[in-house]
């Protein structure tokens, strides 16, 4: 039997980014916030210490901070008419857990949307044709513009100590930075990090053939920064070591880093750690959210926690799962494509390549993800799409460095994989190979959703989440052609060897891809194009508000975390200016 | 099998790497390396049975043959790595989803076997032996290393055919587990001396990098490798 706690002003599921955005923007109002986080803490000077920190096998290779899949994981197919089968150990995507979340383990790339992906449908076909969008590509507006997120944007960079260079302030173009970026207000609170080489030699050849190459926005702190919330990052060490790992100079931003520090200090905020929200208490008849049910891993013990507001910032997936298995909004129904929870799942498209440079040094282990160098010419609004037979793109990454020996050997394709040969080959090219990467948009499409499985149970007798998606051809033929690109200027590098590596036709939960999921709550003008309105508060629980990359209406072409947590900052200002004085729908439909 | 009755080798007899094994662990070590790593302690295992050492060892020393590159295999202390690894957490199926129904499902939807890793070795082990046997009348520890690379090549092609074991996958999670023995930080029992480290040129652990990219750029960085218990 559940114990019934004392009401609390809000209460926050999941203490990754949002989660840990909305706690301190609301404590910051005078509210008293639960923080309820199902993985441990996590304090960077005894979790995230030297050297233990900088071990590849516990973080790289047995995802030492990511979800446990005992006690709740999804179940995939590709396709609507097969069985789903549990993902038994998270492999395409890694989820983290613990206070913290995904963010501790992320490259930390720190991008805002174009401005019209935000209109993403209206322009399209403005463009192309009120006819150019297949019926099948279920995209459409966000009903937020990037005027009006600009100024979180740039809360979120103060946020995070973010280091990069501006390429369009105030409508100025600056060349150097991302002229194919929205207006900023302001240019990146830090200097960018030095190119890797890798970097370097692809932005001379990428610069030769008219491209734009510019520093990949990194959100760490290139140098010592104090926040906007008076917490002190360190300075990116370069250690190579970044990815799947968190920080031990906490220069790299995550909750853990910018926002816990503060946090702590607070008194309106309580912090519980090991808990396991099952379900929240759904009043529906007063479109109200009384409440989280939740047991306590440490005791076994339920607990009903009373709240006047509950934010949802857990993982895309559960956050879905959770309103689902509320019964919360209407599910999506893949049979006739009515209702919204579940809806337009989307993964991100990213696919490498590798180039080979006998005669140059590449030092693979040293630097960060900062040293990456992009070019963001192939971005769904920065290139004309007539007769490509594709929507979307996304933006092309180079660089040498975080390649760690376990993972990061790369040997030209055709090389023996084990005995003399193999070796001789992976040492010879270990320190003359490069990476690319295009980062992909995924459009909505109706044959990909998450609906509740009819088979598998997680650790507290609930359904599964069930994923149901494929690549589609439009996204293929994206990939295909951002590839292209790269090839061409990859050709201009002039490498010994080069291999472009395409994703497969259907997509498969192994190996790793991507940590990006989309969808499944979508934000939208009304009920019937989505689960939560422009300030992410659900239309069907007024005081229930679900944050995260759930809320997007398709995956650009573009890291998420930007946006998560520019939405995070805009849904709290709205909260404390508007919802506070009136709770109610801050949107009528 | 007959075979079977026969005492294993000198590495077995010493349950790994004494006898023939010190002479071949120090070679490939500098002078000072070299002599901390003797006396060489008798090799005891978590887990691994007789067998199980023996198969290890032998695939450990057919993929990561010794040349003037490294050490073989085993002499980096693969087996040892796989046995700390099996005896873990890891290798008892630490969150891993591991409940049924069970089916096969396709390839796209992974591993979906109710073994944990531990299990899933020792199975396959025992398949990859019962095979060799009916191919080649020996279990794969006693094959010439001309037939332990003609059989781990059938594995790895899809050639080899066990019964009721998945020999390509048995071979990918093999090579896997492997290459993380000798590629990880010595503290987990493999990549002795950091053996694969020096024939990379990876200097292991930095401090700090801070500004060694633009120091270095376009000139090799060199440094002696550091592991995690050079710092502790």
């Amino acid at each position: 039997m559940a114990i019934r706690l004392k009401e609390i002003d809000a209460v926050v599921i999941g203490m990754g980014w949002a989660g840990g955005i909305m706690a301190r923007e609301l404590t910051l109002t005078g509210l008293n916030v639960v923080g309820l986080e199902r993985g441990p803490d996590h304090r960077p000077a005894q979790d995230f210490a030297m050297p233990g920190i900088r071990d590849e096998l516990k973080y790289q290779q047995r995802l030492e901070l990511m979800g446990d899949n005992s006690i709740d994981t999804i179940t995939f197919r590709n396709q609507p008419a097969q069985m789903a089968l549990p993902i038994r150990r998270w492999s395409a995507f890694l989820p983290g857990e613990g206070v913290g979340g995904t963010g501790n383990h992320w490259g930390g790339s720190h991008w805002r949307f174009q401005p019209d992906d935000f209109r993403l449908r209206t322009y399209l076909q403005t463009r192309y044709g009120a006819t150019s969008v297949p019926d099948t590509m279920t995209i459409q507006d966000w009903p937020v513009s990037y005027d009006e997120l600009e100024p979180y944007y740039d809360r979120f960079d103060k946020v995070c100590g973010v280091s990069g260079k501006a390429g369009n302030l105030k409508g100025r173009k600056i060349a150097g930075g991302n002229v194919f970026e929205g207006p900023r207000a302001n240019d990146y609170p830090n200097r960018p990090m030095p190119a890797s080489e890798g970097g370097a030699i692809f932005a001379a050849a990428a610069k030769s053939l008219g491209y734009h190459p510019f520093p990949v926005p990194f959100s760490a702190a290139s140098a010592p920064y104090k926040n906007i919330y008076g917490v002190a990052m360190g300075a990116c060490q370069e250690c190579g070591f970044c990815t799947r790992t968190a920080c031990e100079a906490s220069a790299k931003a995550s909750t853990v880093t910018t926002i816990m520090p503060a946090l702590r200090q607070e008194p309106k905020f309580e912090l519980r750690t090991r808990v396991f929200v099952s379900k929240l208490v759904y009043d529906k008849a007063a479109k109200r959210v009384t409440g989280v049910l939740y047991t306590d891993l440490k005791t076994g013990q339920e607990y009903e926690q009373p709240a006047n507001i509950v934010v949802l910032s857990a993982f895309v997936f559960s956050n879905t799962h959770m309103l689902l298995h509320s019964g919360i909004g209407v599910p999506y129904d893949h049979a006739t494509g009515k209702g919204q929870v579940g809806k337009n799942y989307c993964y991100q498209f990213e696919a490498p390549a590798a180039a080979f440079f006998p005669d140059k040094e590449l030092n693979p282990y040293m630097g960060s993800p900062g040293g990456g160098v992009v070019i963001d010419d192939f971005n769904n609004a920065s290139f004309d799409h007539s007769g490509l037979g594709f929507f979307g793109g996304g933006y092309i990454i180079a660089s040498s460095g975080g390649s760690p020996p376990i993972s990061g050997r790369s040997v030209p394709e055709g090389t023996p994989a084990w005995g003399n040969q193999w070796k001789r080959e992976t040492v010879k090219w270990y320190y003359h190979s490069m990476h690319f990467n295009t980062q992909g948009s995924v459009y909505g499409h109706r044959d990909n959703y998450m609906d509740l499985d009819p088979t598998y149970k997680d650790a507290l007798g609930r359904p599964l989440l069930r994923l149901t998606y494929n690549g589609t051809d439009n996204d293929h033929a994206m990939s295909r052609y951002l590839l292209s690109r790269v090839e061409g200027i990859i050709k201009a590098m002039g490498p010994a060897h080069y291999e472009l590596r395409p994703r497969p036709k259907n997509f498969t939960i192994v190996p790793y891809q991507s940590t990006h999921n989309a969808g499944g709550t979508i934000m939208g003008t009304d009920p019937g194009n989505s689960v939560v309105n422009r300030y992410l508060q659900t239309w069907d629980a007024h005081n229930l508000f679900v944050m995260g990359a759930s809320t997007f209406p398709q995956q650009n072409g573009y890291n998420p975390t930007g946006t998560l947590g520019a939405l995070a900052l805009w849904s709290a200002d709205k909260i404390k200016n508007s919802y506070l004085k009136n709770p109610g729908p801050l949107v009528h439909a | 099998m007959a075979d079977d009755s026969i005492p294993r080798r000198g590495f077995l007899a010493g349950a790994g790497v004494a006898s023939a094994g010190a002479a071949a662990l120090t070679a490939g070590l500098p002078q000072a390396e070299a002599a901390a790593a003797e006396p060489v302690p008798v090799q005891t295992w978590l887990v691994l049975t007789a067998d199980e050492a023996a198969f290890f060892s032998a695939t450990a020393d057919t993929m990561i043959p010794a040349d003037a590159l490294s050490p073989s295999g085993s002499d980096c202390g693969v087996p040892v790595f796989i046995d700390r690894q099996l005896a873990g957490a890891w290798g008892a199926g630490a969150k891993m989803y591991r409940a049924g129904p069970f089916h096969q499902g396709t390839p796209e939807q992974g591993y979906q076997l109710p073994l944990t890793p531990r299990d899933y070795f020792a199975a396959g082990v025992e398949a990859a032996n019962a095979w060799s046997r009916k191919t080649y009348g020996k279990t794969f520890d006693r094959l010439t290393p001309d037939q332990r690379a003609e059989a781990l090549t059938a594995m790895e092609s899809g050639k080899a055919a066990f019964d009721d074991f998945d020999a390509k996958v048995f071979f990918q999670r093999l090579l896997v587990i492997t290459m993380e023995g000798f590629f990880s930080d010595p503290i987990y029992g493999g990549n002795r001396g950091k053996a694969s480290w020096r024939m990379l040129g990876f200097p292991g652990l930095p401090a700090t990098y801070a500004g060694k990219v633009e120091e270095y750029r376009g000139k090799r960085y060199v440094a002696e490798p550091q592991s995690i218990a050079d710092f502790s």
